[in-house]
């Protein structure tokens, strides 16, 4: 579903946010992205979804070139950034109706996408309210309905528990979980938590200053007996229980 | 793209037509003008003069500043939620210019229709003239707009756009024609494309169509709405815009 090779980005000024980056996710995968503040996690998300050009490598990403052939690949995938993408005074369903038009959806088809896609997130009859007006939780799954009104083979998620209460963030692993049994979806998410990354995910790939420098299943990282923390330090010399309660996210 | 430009625009105009104090608050300055400046500067001049001043004036304002929705949009991530569809990066640009386009129509009628009570006659044609003017200036304007947004630093759009119009509109002459400033200031003047498409426009509002001025306002604003929404295309297709 994902294949990169070499894939790299130096910004103008020559920092090496990522560097050549070569993995691989499987169909129906849910995978987790792991790293340090300033690995290259989000740089490289933002290139697997032609945000951002890489300035070197190849990819290919939901079976189509990911420099040849960007529309295609926006066509299949669906990405939730870090922050909402919702402007906070005008009710959701015209925003939803417009990224289901931008998707190339006929009108006909976006009122059955947008009223499926909300009864499965739980959101039906919450669309005619302001973003304003909604719960943490309730925005974050918004955020996702957004992302899947073309029903895209591969989902992208940024970090998308940050901020959320305990409860909020179980409920939306369900989710999670669900599009991939009940979809087939292939999950490519960042996450700060290792508690997410061993309850959620099939497989892990840890960046360290741009590079890959661990993947597995959560189990296999973990074999002797350490938690992900211990394979996390080991590997990156830091903390990330430390980095979250640093940066106030909680771990 | 031409779907997809009509129906960011659809959705623009639904929401401007939820904010109607939006539309009104832009003619807001140039109809003080009209109402508290007009009747002076009719003792000394005409209707015909003042007018087209204070249409450019409103399009210098209201699609001047037309970038600072998408410094929001783009702090809110609503840009980038769009950018990762298949929908054309031009599209984006072209949808948003046509909504600033036609808000600045609406506004630019109601301007018309105060100017009429108080005494402004101009013949027909020149008037659909001088409309298509300001709307193919409005539209490069917005253009330029976005792309400056999109370039500067979100906090300094706001203060650098609206000082950057007080100059324009000054220097195009809108309020007193340039012809009765000193040499110097006419002179720095030229250097404002807005002066030559406002003095085509009080030709055209006082009935003279086939005058030089006219050619060169019409071929001021050909260029400069060619040479804006070039800018602006290229900023929108740039990756991190």
């Amino acid at each position: 579903m994902i294949k990169t090779s070499g894939l790299s980005k130096t910004f103008d000024g020559g920092v090496e946010a990522v560097r050549s980056v070569d993995l691989s996710v499987e169909p129906g995968q849910i995978v987790g992205f792991l790293g340090p503040n300033g690995a290259g996690k989000t740089t490289t998300m933002r290139m697997l979804t032609t945000l951002l050009r890489p300035t070197a490598g190849t990819a290919t990403v939901a079976g189509h070139d990911l420099i040849g052939a960007a529309k295609e690949v926006r066509r299949h995938i669906g990405y939730v950034a870090q922050g909402s993408g919702m402007p906070p005074v005008t009710p959701v369903k015209g925003e939803l109706e417009l990224q289901g038009l931008l998707y190339g959806l006929s009108r006909r088809e976006v009122a059955a996408r947008t009223a499926e896609v909300l009864a499965r997130l739980e959101l039906t009859g919450l669309e005619t309210t302001f973003p304003a007006a909604l719960s943490g939780g309730q925005r974050r799954r918004f955020d996702i309905a957004f992302a899947l009104l073309h029903e895209p083979a591969l989902l992208f998620l940024d970090e998308p528990t940050t901020g959320l209460d305990p409860q909020s963030r179980a409920n939306l692993w369900d989710h999670i979980r669900s599009l991939r049994a009940e979809k087939g979806m292939t999950v490519f998410l960042t996450t700060h938590y290792l508690d997410e990354a061993d309850a959620l995910c099939d497989r892990l790939l840890i960046i360290d200053h741009g590079r890959i420098v661990a993947e597995g299943a959560p189990a296999e990282l973990k074999s002797g007996g350490r938690t992900l923390d211990d394979v996390f330090l080991d590997i990156t010399g830091r903390s990330l229980r430390e980095e979250n309660a640093l940066s106030g996210q909680g771990a | 793209m031409l779907r997809d430009t009509w129906v960011l625009f659809r959705h623009g105009v639904s929401v401007t037509l939820q904010q109607k104090v939006g539309i009104a608050f832009g003619v807001i300055q140039p109809l003080l003008f009209l109402v508290l400046f007009g009747p002076i500067f009719a003792t000394i001049g005409t209707w015909e003069t003042l007018v087209p001043g204070l249409i450019v004036q409103l399009g210098l304002m209201s699609t001047g500043m037309a970038g600072f929705g998408v410094v929001f949009e783009k702090r809110l991530g609503v840009l980038e939620r769009m950018r990762v569809t298949p929908a054309s990066r031009l599209a984006l640009l072209l949808g948003r210019v046509l909504n600033n386009v036609v808000t600045l129509i609406v506004q630019t009628l109601l301007l018309l229709a105060v100017a009429f009570a108080f005494g402004l006659r101009a013949p027909a044609p020149g008037l659909a003239a001088g409309f298509v003017l300001i709307v193919v200036l409005g539209a490069g304007l917005a253009a330029l707009s976005y792309a400056v947004a999109l370039s500067l630093n979100e906090q300094l759009f706001a203060p650098v756009m609206s000082t950057a119009v007080v100059p324009l509109v000054l220097l195009s002459g809108a309020f007193l024609p340039m012809s009765m400033a000193p040499g110097w200031l006419d002179a720095i003047s030229h250097i404002s494309p807005f002066r030559y498409v406002l003095e085509a426009m009080r030709d055209l509002f006082q009935g003279r169509y086939a005058t030089g001025t006219v050619g060169a306002g019409v071929a001021v604003t050909a260029v400069f709405a060619v040479v804006c929404l070039t800018i602006g295309t290229r900023v929108f297709n740039r990756e991190q815009a």
